[in-house]
Protein backbone atom coordinates (compact mmCIF):
# COMPACT_ATOMS: atom_id res chain seq x y z
CA UNK A 1 0.00 0.00 0.00
CA UNK A 2 2.48 2.63 0.90
CA UNK A 3 4.65 1.65 -2.14
CA UNK A 4 1.72 2.18 -4.17
CA UNK A 5 0.54 5.40 -2.56
CA UNK A 6 4.06 6.17 -3.13
CA UNK A 7 3.98 5.98 -6.82
CA UNK A 8 1.12 7.51 -7.29
CA UNK A 9 2.57 10.33 -5.15
CA UNK A 10 5.60 10.58 -7.56
CA UNK A 11 4.22 9.96 -11.12
CA UNK A 12 3.43 12.62 -13.62
CA UNK A 13 -0.23 11.25 -14.41
CA UNK A 14 -2.45 10.77 -12.05
CA UNK A 15 -3.06 7.25 -12.71
CA UNK A 16 -6.44 6.05 -11.15
CA UNK A 17 -9.71 6.81 -13.31
CA UNK A 18 -11.15 10.15 -12.16
CA UNK A 19 -14.89 10.66 -11.21
CA UNK A 20 -15.40 13.17 -12.92
CA UNK A 21 -14.10 15.27 -16.39
CA UNK A 22 -13.67 18.80 -15.26
CA UNK A 23 -14.80 20.21 -17.47
CA UNK A 24 -12.50 23.38 -19.26
CA UNK A 25 -14.92 26.36 -19.64
CA UNK A 26 -18.64 26.82 -19.67
CA UNK A 27 -20.67 26.99 -22.78
CA UNK A 28 -22.53 29.83 -24.07
CA UNK A 29 -25.65 28.08 -23.50
CA UNK A 30 -27.28 25.03 -21.81
CA UNK A 31 -30.64 22.93 -22.24
CA UNK A 32 -30.98 23.06 -18.10
CA UNK A 33 -28.67 24.50 -15.69
CA UNK A 34 -28.55 22.90 -12.28
CA UNK A 35 -27.72 25.11 -9.07
CA UNK A 36 -26.22 23.03 -6.74
CA UNK A 37 -24.20 20.02 -6.97
CA UNK A 38 -25.43 18.16 -4.07
CA UNK A 39 -27.22 14.93 -3.81
CA UNK A 40 -30.35 16.22 -5.46
CA UNK A 41 -28.73 18.43 -7.97
CA UNK A 42 -26.75 15.75 -9.39
CA UNK A 43 -29.73 13.44 -9.12
CA UNK A 44 -31.60 15.48 -10.88
CA UNK A 45 -29.41 15.70 -13.55
CA UNK A 46 -28.68 11.91 -14.03
CA UNK A 47 -32.58 11.38 -14.53
CA UNK A 48 -32.98 14.16 -16.80
CA UNK A 49 -29.86 12.79 -18.80
CA UNK A 50 -31.13 9.26 -18.48
CA UNK A 51 -34.93 9.19 -18.17
CA UNK A 52 -35.44 12.09 -20.52
CA UNK A 53 -32.77 12.31 -22.63
CA UNK A 54 -31.49 15.88 -21.97
CA UNK A 55 -27.75 16.09 -22.75
CA UNK A 56 -26.67 19.62 -22.36
CA UNK A 57 -26.91 19.99 -19.09
CA UNK A 58 -24.43 22.21 -16.47
CA UNK A 59 -24.41 21.57 -12.89
CA UNK A 60 -23.09 24.63 -11.33
CA UNK A 61 -21.56 24.43 -7.67
CA UNK A 62 -20.20 27.49 -6.04
CA UNK A 63 -18.01 25.05 -3.56
CA UNK A 64 -17.28 21.14 -4.46
CA UNK A 65 -19.92 18.32 -4.95
CA UNK A 66 -21.44 17.00 -1.79
CA UNK A 67 -19.78 20.05 0.11
CA UNK A 68 -23.14 21.87 1.64
CA UNK A 69 -25.76 19.22 3.24
CA UNK A 70 -25.52 16.25 1.46
CA UNK A 71 -22.21 15.72 2.67
CA UNK A 72 -23.62 17.05 6.49
CA UNK A 73 -26.65 15.38 7.20
CA UNK A 74 -26.72 11.41 9.48
CA UNK A 75 -28.04 9.97 6.41
CA UNK A 76 -31.32 8.20 7.64
CA UNK A 77 -33.60 6.66 5.60
CA UNK A 78 -37.35 6.31 6.32
CA UNK A 79 -40.64 6.41 4.83
CA UNK A 80 -42.65 6.08 8.43
CA UNK A 81 -44.16 9.40 8.16
CA UNK A 82 -47.95 11.10 8.99
CA UNK A 83 -49.34 12.41 6.06
CA UNK A 84 -49.92 9.88 3.20
CA UNK A 85 -48.70 12.34 0.79
CA UNK A 86 -45.39 12.40 2.17
CA UNK A 87 -45.17 8.09 2.76
CA UNK A 88 -45.78 7.73 -0.61
CA UNK A 89 -43.11 10.40 -1.65
CA UNK A 90 -40.48 9.03 0.66
CA UNK A 91 -41.35 5.29 0.37
CA UNK A 92 -40.90 5.68 -3.50
CA UNK A 93 -37.57 7.23 -2.90
CA UNK A 94 -37.14 3.50 -0.77
CA UNK A 95 -37.62 1.70 -3.85
CA UNK A 96 -35.26 3.89 -5.66
CA UNK A 97 -32.71 3.43 -2.91
CA UNK A 98 -32.62 0.04 -3.27
CA UNK A 99 -31.01 -0.86 -6.09
CA UNK A 100 -29.62 2.67 -6.33
CA UNK A 101 -26.17 0.91 -5.75
CA UNK A 102 -26.52 -1.18 -8.74
CA UNK A 103 -27.78 1.45 -10.93
CA UNK A 104 -24.62 3.81 -10.51
CA UNK A 105 -22.44 0.90 -9.80
CA UNK A 106 -20.64 2.82 -6.91
CA UNK A 107 -20.80 1.08 -3.30
CA UNK A 108 -23.76 3.15 -1.02
CA UNK A 109 -22.78 1.41 2.05
CA UNK A 110 -26.16 1.26 1.80
CA UNK A 111 -27.73 -0.85 4.86
CA UNK A 112 -31.05 -1.73 6.03
CA UNK A 113 -31.15 -1.51 10.13
CA UNK A 114 -34.66 -0.82 11.10
CA UNK A 115 -35.90 2.18 12.93
CA UNK A 116 -36.97 2.84 16.80
CA UNK A 117 -38.68 6.50 17.34
CA UNK A 118 -39.26 5.68 20.94
CA UNK A 119 -42.17 7.51 22.96
CA UNK A 120 -42.01 8.66 26.04
CA UNK A 121 -44.98 9.74 27.02
CA UNK A 122 -48.75 9.23 26.11
CA UNK A 123 -48.96 11.98 23.60
CA UNK A 124 -46.33 10.50 21.67
CA UNK A 125 -47.37 7.04 21.55
CA UNK A 126 -50.83 8.34 19.90
CA UNK A 127 -48.79 10.16 16.94
CA UNK A 128 -47.18 7.03 16.45
CA UNK A 129 -49.98 4.81 16.37
CA UNK A 130 -51.68 7.55 13.93
CA UNK A 131 -48.32 6.68 12.17
CA UNK A 132 -48.13 3.33 11.74
CA UNK A 133 -52.12 2.96 10.93
CA UNK A 134 -51.15 5.39 7.94
CA UNK A 135 -47.61 3.55 7.21
CA UNK A 136 -49.82 0.18 7.10
CA UNK A 137 -52.58 1.49 5.06
CA UNK A 138 -50.21 2.54 2.15
CA UNK A 139 -48.28 -0.96 2.80
CA UNK A 140 -45.20 0.64 4.72
CA UNK A 141 -43.84 -1.38 7.53
CA UNK A 142 -44.32 0.35 10.76
CA UNK A 143 -45.63 -0.88 13.83
CA UNK A 144 -45.91 0.04 17.11
CA UNK A 145 -43.97 -1.96 19.58
CA UNK A 146 -44.58 -2.04 23.80
CA UNK A 147 -41.64 -1.22 26.10
CA UNK A 148 -40.80 -5.02 26.59
CA UNK A 149 -40.39 -5.54 22.85
CA UNK A 150 -37.95 -2.25 22.93
CA UNK A 151 -36.04 -3.71 25.45
CA UNK A 152 -35.31 -7.39 24.28
CA UNK A 153 -33.81 -5.17 21.20
CA UNK A 154 -31.87 -2.93 22.70
CA UNK A 155 -30.64 -4.27 25.85
CA UNK A 156 -27.81 -1.67 25.93
CA UNK A 157 -30.08 1.08 26.97
CA UNK A 158 -31.39 2.75 30.24
CA UNK A 159 -35.48 1.87 29.62
CA UNK A 160 -35.96 4.72 32.21
CA UNK A 161 -33.91 7.24 30.90
CA UNK A 162 -32.12 8.23 33.85
CA UNK A 163 -35.27 8.00 36.15
CA UNK A 164 -37.16 10.77 34.17
CA UNK A 165 -37.82 9.72 30.60
CA UNK A 166 -39.27 6.51 30.89
CA UNK A 167 -39.13 4.43 27.73
CA UNK A 168 -43.78 3.44 27.04
CA UNK A 169 -42.98 1.98 23.83
CA UNK A 170 -41.86 2.49 20.04
CA UNK A 171 -42.66 3.02 16.44
CA UNK A 172 -40.40 0.34 14.53
CA UNK A 173 -39.71 0.64 11.08
CA UNK A 174 -38.01 -2.24 9.41
CA UNK A 175 -37.02 -0.25 6.50
CA UNK A 176 -34.87 2.32 7.92
CA UNK A 177 -31.77 2.82 6.69
CA UNK A 178 -28.03 4.41 6.30
CA UNK A 179 -26.00 5.36 3.56
CA UNK A 180 -22.96 6.70 3.06
CA UNK A 181 -23.91 10.28 2.03
CA UNK A 182 -20.52 11.41 -0.27
CA UNK A 183 -20.85 7.79 -2.14
CA UNK A 184 -24.31 9.07 -3.23
CA UNK A 185 -23.14 12.36 -4.55
CA UNK A 186 -20.20 10.50 -6.28
CA UNK A 187 -22.52 8.20 -7.82
CA UNK A 188 -24.91 10.63 -9.34
CA UNK A 189 -22.33 12.69 -10.22
CA UNK A 190 -20.19 10.28 -11.77
CA UNK A 191 -23.18 8.82 -13.64
CA UNK A 192 -24.51 12.41 -15.16
CA UNK A 193 -21.13 12.72 -15.83
CA UNK A 194 -21.01 9.59 -18.09
CA UNK A 195 -24.12 10.77 -19.85
CA UNK A 196 -23.08 14.23 -20.99
CA UNK A 197 -24.03 16.25 -17.94
CA UNK A 198 -21.09 18.84 -17.37
CA UNK A 199 -20.22 19.93 -13.44
CA UNK A 200 -18.71 22.92 -12.92
CA UNK A 201 -17.38 23.36 -9.41
CA UNK A 202 -15.80 26.47 -7.58
CA UNK A 203 -18.57 28.06 -9.57
CA UNK A 204 -21.09 30.95 -7.89
CA UNK A 205 -23.97 32.02 -9.61
CA UNK A 206 -23.91 35.95 -9.31
CA UNK A 207 -27.78 36.15 -11.04
CA UNK A 208 -30.64 34.69 -12.72
CA UNK A 209 -31.96 37.06 -15.56
CA UNK A 210 -35.09 36.84 -16.31
CA UNK A 211 -37.07 38.51 -19.85
CA UNK A 212 -40.91 39.11 -19.50
CA UNK A 213 -41.74 36.47 -16.59
CA UNK A 214 -39.60 33.74 -18.44
CA UNK A 215 -36.13 32.60 -17.46
CA UNK A 216 -33.38 33.68 -19.96
CA UNK A 217 -29.93 33.11 -18.44
CA UNK A 218 -27.58 33.01 -15.63
CA UNK A 219 -24.34 35.00 -14.78
CA UNK A 220 -21.74 33.15 -12.87
CA UNK A 221 -18.56 33.80 -11.90
CA UNK A 222 -17.01 31.99 -14.45
CA UNK A 223 -18.70 33.90 -17.51
CA UNK A 224 -22.52 33.92 -18.96
CA UNK A 225 -24.77 31.25 -19.70
CA UNK A 226 -27.95 31.74 -21.76
CA UNK A 227 -30.38 29.29 -20.65
CA UNK A 228 -34.18 28.80 -20.53
CA UNK A 229 -34.42 26.43 -17.86
CA UNK A 230 -33.32 26.72 -14.13
CA UNK A 231 -33.55 24.22 -11.19
CA UNK A 232 -32.15 25.35 -7.91
CA UNK A 233 -31.30 22.56 -6.19
CA UNK A 234 -29.30 23.98 -3.28
CA UNK A 235 -29.54 24.27 0.64
CA UNK A 236 -29.70 26.98 2.92
CA UNK A 237 -28.96 29.89 0.24
CA UNK A 238 -32.58 29.57 -1.60
CA UNK A 239 -33.79 32.00 -0.15
CA UNK A 240 -31.25 34.59 -1.87
CA UNK A 241 -31.56 32.41 -5.06
CA UNK A 242 -35.13 32.93 -5.36
CA UNK A 243 -34.20 36.44 -4.74
CA UNK A 244 -32.53 36.80 -7.93
CA UNK A 245 -35.80 36.24 -9.49
CA UNK A 246 -38.06 38.52 -7.56
CA UNK A 247 -39.67 35.63 -5.47
CA UNK A 248 -40.03 35.67 -1.26
CA UNK A 249 -41.22 32.29 0.14
CA UNK A 250 -41.90 30.99 3.52
CA UNK A 251 -38.34 29.32 3.86
CA UNK A 252 -36.26 30.33 7.08
CA UNK A 253 -32.82 29.38 7.87
CA UNK A 254 -31.48 27.61 11.35
CA UNK A 255 -28.59 25.60 11.72
CA UNK A 256 -28.84 22.16 12.22
CA UNK A 257 -25.65 20.97 14.08
CA UNK A 258 -24.58 16.90 14.42
CA UNK A 259 -21.73 15.23 15.81
CA UNK A 260 -19.33 11.66 15.82
CA UNK A 261 -17.62 9.80 18.38
CA UNK A 262 -14.46 7.78 17.84
CA UNK A 263 -15.07 4.57 16.29
CA UNK A 264 -15.89 1.41 18.58
CA UNK A 265 -17.19 -2.17 18.21
CA UNK A 266 -19.98 -2.91 16.58
CA UNK A 267 -22.94 -2.74 19.38
CA UNK A 268 -25.39 -0.62 17.60
CA UNK A 269 -27.53 -1.97 14.90
CA UNK A 270 -31.03 -0.09 14.83
CA UNK A 271 -31.06 3.61 14.05
CA UNK A 272 -32.54 5.25 17.29
CA UNK A 273 -34.44 8.33 17.96
CA UNK A 274 -35.93 9.99 20.44
CA UNK A 275 -37.83 13.38 19.65
CA UNK A 276 -38.24 14.29 23.76
CA UNK A 277 -34.58 13.71 24.33
CA UNK A 278 -33.90 15.85 20.92
CA UNK A 279 -31.23 12.49 20.05
CA UNK A 280 -30.93 10.90 16.52
CA UNK A 281 -28.27 7.87 16.53
CA UNK A 282 -26.47 5.63 14.46
CA UNK A 283 -23.47 2.97 13.91
CA UNK A 284 -21.81 3.80 10.73
CA UNK A 285 -19.60 0.51 9.00
CA UNK A 286 -16.89 2.27 10.47
CA UNK A 287 -18.13 2.29 13.91
CA UNK A 288 -18.41 5.57 14.61
CA UNK A 289 -21.92 6.83 16.33
CA UNK A 290 -23.09 9.67 14.08
CA UNK A 291 -25.44 11.78 16.68
CA UNK A 292 -27.86 14.83 15.83
CA UNK A 293 -30.00 16.90 17.89
CA UNK A 294 -32.73 18.99 16.99
CA UNK A 295 -32.68 22.76 15.31
CA UNK A 296 -30.91 25.65 16.75
CA UNK A 297 -33.21 28.05 18.03
CA UNK A 298 -32.79 30.79 16.02
CA UNK A 299 -31.78 31.85 12.27
CA UNK A 300 -28.36 31.90 11.68
CA UNK A 301 -26.55 31.55 7.92
CA UNK A 302 -23.41 30.46 9.37
CA UNK A 303 -22.07 26.54 10.14
CA UNK A 304 -20.36 27.03 13.07
CA UNK A 305 -20.97 24.61 15.94
CA UNK A 306 -20.46 25.27 19.65
CA UNK A 307 -19.37 23.29 22.49
CA UNK A 308 -23.05 24.03 23.81
CA UNK A 309 -24.62 21.74 21.40
CA UNK A 310 -21.77 18.97 22.32
CA UNK A 311 -22.52 19.24 25.91
CA UNK A 312 -26.20 18.83 25.77
CA UNK A 313 -26.61 16.36 22.80
CA UNK A 314 -23.73 13.89 24.81
CA UNK A 315 -26.15 14.73 28.24
CA UNK A 316 -28.81 12.95 26.23
CA UNK A 317 -26.92 10.04 24.64
CA UNK A 318 -26.07 9.09 28.14
CA UNK A 319 -29.36 9.20 29.26
CA UNK A 320 -30.17 6.52 27.09
CA UNK A 321 -26.45 4.54 26.98
CA UNK A 322 -24.82 5.71 30.04
CA UNK A 323 -21.74 3.22 29.43
CA UNK A 324 -20.82 5.43 26.96
CA UNK A 325 -19.77 7.90 29.41
CA UNK A 326 -15.89 7.17 27.97
CA UNK A 327 -16.06 7.75 24.71
CA UNK A 328 -14.77 10.13 23.00
CA UNK A 329 -16.36 12.94 20.25
CA UNK A 330 -13.91 13.11 17.29
CA UNK A 331 -16.00 16.03 15.06
CA UNK A 332 -18.70 18.41 15.25
CA UNK A 333 -20.56 20.41 12.80
CA UNK A 334 -23.36 22.44 11.19
CA UNK A 335 -25.43 22.61 8.22
CA UNK A 336 -28.11 25.29 6.90
CA UNK A 337 -31.94 23.97 7.36
CA UNK A 338 -34.14 25.63 5.22
CA UNK A 339 -37.24 25.33 7.07
CA UNK A 340 -41.06 25.14 6.39
CA UNK A 341 -43.12 26.29 7.98
CA UNK A 342 -45.23 22.93 7.69
CA UNK A 343 -42.24 20.39 7.56
CA UNK A 344 -42.73 19.52 3.69
CA UNK A 345 -40.54 20.98 0.94
CA UNK A 346 -40.97 23.19 -1.69
CA UNK A 347 -41.07 21.32 -5.22
CA UNK A 348 -41.54 22.06 -9.25
CA UNK A 349 -42.95 24.98 -10.83
CA UNK A 350 -42.91 28.46 -9.71
CA UNK A 351 -44.46 31.55 -10.88
CA UNK A 352 -41.43 32.40 -13.14
CA UNK A 353 -41.70 30.68 -16.13
CA UNK A 354 -38.44 28.16 -16.88
CA UNK A 355 -37.46 28.43 -12.91
CA UNK A 356 -37.72 25.15 -10.89
CA UNK A 357 -37.20 24.61 -7.63
CA UNK A 358 -36.37 22.09 -5.29
CA UNK A 359 -36.34 23.26 -2.05
CA UNK A 360 -37.12 23.37 1.79
CA UNK A 361 -35.76 20.32 2.65
CA UNK A 362 -35.17 21.30 6.21
CA UNK A 363 -33.73 18.09 7.81
CA UNK A 364 -34.99 15.52 5.67
CA UNK A 365 -33.65 15.72 2.58
CA UNK A 366 -31.36 13.23 2.56
CA UNK A 367 -33.72 10.36 2.86
CA UNK A 368 -35.26 12.41 -0.33
CA UNK A 369 -32.61 12.79 -2.61
CA UNK A 370 -33.51 9.69 -5.65
CA UNK A 371 -36.74 10.43 -5.39
CA UNK A 372 -36.47 14.39 -5.26
CA UNK A 373 -34.18 13.57 -8.42
CA UNK A 374 -36.65 11.72 -10.42
CA UNK A 375 -39.74 13.46 -9.95
CA UNK A 376 -37.83 17.06 -10.65
CA UNK A 377 -36.65 15.47 -14.13
CA UNK A 378 -40.36 14.53 -15.06
CA UNK A 379 -41.01 17.64 -13.92
CA UNK A 380 -38.71 19.61 -15.91
CA UNK A 381 -39.16 17.32 -18.67
CA UNK A 382 -43.09 17.90 -19.25
CA UNK A 383 -43.76 21.34 -17.92
CA UNK A 384 -46.09 19.79 -14.72
CA UNK A 385 -45.57 18.99 -11.81
CA UNK A 386 -44.99 15.16 -11.06
CA UNK A 387 -48.03 13.60 -9.90
CA UNK A 388 -46.04 12.43 -6.13
CA UNK A 389 -45.46 16.32 -6.18
CA UNK A 390 -48.53 17.86 -6.09
CA UNK A 391 -48.84 18.48 -2.02
CA UNK A 392 -45.55 20.21 -2.16
CA UNK A 393 -45.70 22.58 -4.82
CA UNK A 394 -45.04 26.45 -4.72
CA UNK A 395 -49.21 27.84 -4.18
CA UNK A 396 -49.65 25.62 -1.53
CA UNK A 397 -49.68 28.81 1.12
CA UNK A 398 -51.43 31.20 -0.18
CA UNK A 399 -54.48 28.54 -0.85
CA UNK A 400 -53.77 27.87 3.49
CA UNK A 401 -53.06 23.99 2.16
CA UNK A 402 -50.30 23.11 4.15
CA UNK A 403 -49.15 19.77 4.39
CA UNK A 404 -48.52 19.20 8.01
CA UNK A 405 -45.87 16.73 8.42
CA UNK A 406 -44.45 18.27 11.79
CA UNK A 407 -45.73 15.44 13.72
CA UNK A 408 -42.91 12.78 11.49
CA UNK A 409 -39.90 15.20 11.84
CA UNK A 410 -37.30 12.95 13.57
CA UNK A 411 -37.24 14.70 16.49
CA UNK A 412 -39.34 17.86 17.88
CA UNK A 413 -38.15 20.92 16.69
CA UNK B 1 -22.57 30.34 26.41
CA UNK B 2 -23.06 32.84 24.02
CA UNK B 3 -24.45 35.91 25.89
CA UNK B 4 -27.59 38.09 24.75
CA UNK B 5 -28.28 41.72 26.29
CA UNK B 6 -31.51 42.38 27.72
CA UNK B 7 -32.92 45.95 28.09
CA UNK B 8 -34.08 44.69 31.57
CA UNK B 9 -31.74 42.20 33.28
CA UNK B 10 -28.57 42.92 31.19
CA UNK B 11 -26.07 40.15 29.65
CA UNK B 12 -27.45 36.40 30.17
CA UNK B 13 -26.48 33.59 28.68
CA UNK B 14 -28.42 32.95 25.35
CA UNK B 15 -30.04 29.35 26.68
CA UNK B 16 -32.34 31.60 29.10
CA UNK B 17 -34.08 33.54 26.05
CA UNK B 18 -36.33 32.00 23.56
CA UNK B 19 -36.57 34.10 19.97
CA UNK B 20 -39.69 35.10 18.02
CA UNK B 21 -38.93 35.87 14.78
CA UNK B 22 -38.49 39.03 12.51
CA UNK B 23 -40.43 42.09 14.11
CA UNK B 24 -43.10 42.35 11.05
CA UNK B 25 -45.87 44.86 9.79
CA UNK B 26 -49.29 43.09 9.94
CA UNK B 27 -51.56 43.75 7.38
CA UNK B 28 -54.99 45.10 8.21
CA UNK B 29 -56.79 41.79 8.18
CA UNK B 30 -60.54 43.35 7.32
CA UNK B 31 -58.98 45.42 4.15
CA UNK B 32 -56.09 42.84 2.91
CA UNK B 33 -56.70 40.04 -0.24
CA UNK B 34 -56.24 36.25 0.80
CA UNK B 35 -53.16 36.30 -0.59
CA UNK B 36 -51.42 39.43 0.74
CA UNK B 37 -52.62 37.59 3.87
CA UNK B 38 -51.13 34.11 3.12
CA UNK B 39 -48.27 36.46 2.10
CA UNK B 40 -47.74 37.78 5.34
CA UNK B 41 -48.99 34.61 7.44
CA UNK B 42 -46.30 32.42 5.85
CA UNK B 43 -43.29 34.50 4.00
CA UNK B 44 -40.08 35.11 5.60
CA UNK B 45 -37.31 37.53 4.73
CA UNK B 46 -35.23 34.53 4.43
CA UNK B 47 -31.65 36.05 3.24
CA UNK B 48 -29.11 36.62 6.31
CA UNK B 49 -28.66 40.49 7.21
CA UNK B 50 -29.45 42.95 10.19
CA UNK B 51 -32.18 41.78 11.43
CA UNK B 52 -35.06 42.90 14.11
CA UNK B 53 -36.16 40.73 16.13
CA UNK B 54 -38.38 39.48 19.02
CA UNK B 55 -36.99 37.74 21.77
CA UNK B 56 -38.19 37.03 25.60
CA UNK B 57 -36.26 36.40 28.92
CA UNK B 58 -37.74 33.48 29.85
CA UNK B 59 -38.00 34.06 33.69
CA UNK B 60 -38.60 37.37 34.20
CA UNK B 61 -41.34 36.83 31.08
CA UNK B 62 -39.66 40.06 29.25
CA UNK B 63 -40.20 40.37 25.64
CA UNK B 64 -37.38 43.04 23.43
CA UNK B 65 -36.27 43.76 20.63
CA UNK B 66 -33.15 42.64 19.52
CA UNK B 67 -31.32 43.86 16.35
CA UNK B 68 -29.02 40.69 15.20
CA UNK B 69 -26.76 39.82 12.26
CA UNK B 70 -28.02 36.96 10.96
CA UNK B 71 -24.68 35.97 9.09
CA UNK B 72 -22.25 36.52 12.17
CA UNK B 73 -24.56 36.43 14.76
CA UNK B 74 -23.07 39.46 16.35
CA UNK B 75 -25.83 42.13 18.84
CA UNK B 76 -25.97 45.01 17.22
CA UNK B 77 -28.72 46.62 19.43
CA UNK B 78 -31.33 45.45 22.40
CA UNK B 79 -34.35 47.67 23.24
CA UNK B 80 -37.48 47.99 25.18
CA UNK B 81 -40.35 47.21 22.89
CA UNK B 82 -41.96 50.74 23.53
CA UNK B 83 -38.57 52.49 22.68
CA UNK B 84 -38.12 50.94 19.08
CA UNK B 85 -42.17 52.35 18.83
CA UNK B 86 -41.08 55.39 19.02
CA UNK B 87 -38.16 55.39 16.84
CA UNK B 88 -39.54 53.41 13.83
CA UNK B 89 -42.75 54.08 12.30
CA UNK B 90 -44.15 51.64 10.46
Amino acid sequence: MAWRLLKIGLSKNYPEPRMFTPPARLAPTYDAVIIGAGGHGLATAYYLARDHGLRNIAVIEKGYIGSGNTGRNTTIIRSNYLTPEGVRFYDRSIQLWRDLGDDLDINLFYSTRGHYTLAHTDATLRTMRWRAEVNKHLGVDSELVDAAAVARALPMMDMSCAGHAPILGALYHAPGAVARHDAVAWGYGRAADQRGVEIHQQTEVLGIETTGGEVSGVRTSRGHIATRCVISAVAGYTPRILDMVGLQSPIYIHPLQAMVSEPLKRWLDPIIVSGSLHVYVSQTARGELVMGASLDPRELHNTRSAIEFATSLSTHMLELFPFLAGVKVNRQWAGLADMTPDFAPVMGLTPVKGFYLDAGWGTWGFKATPVAGKTMAATVASGRNDPLITSFDWWRFERFELTGEKGAASVGH
Amino acid sequence: MKLIPCPLNGLRPADEFVYGGEVRHMPDPATSSDAQWARYVFNRSGIAGVKHEWWCHIASGFWFILERDTLTDEVRSSQHVAQWHSTVHV
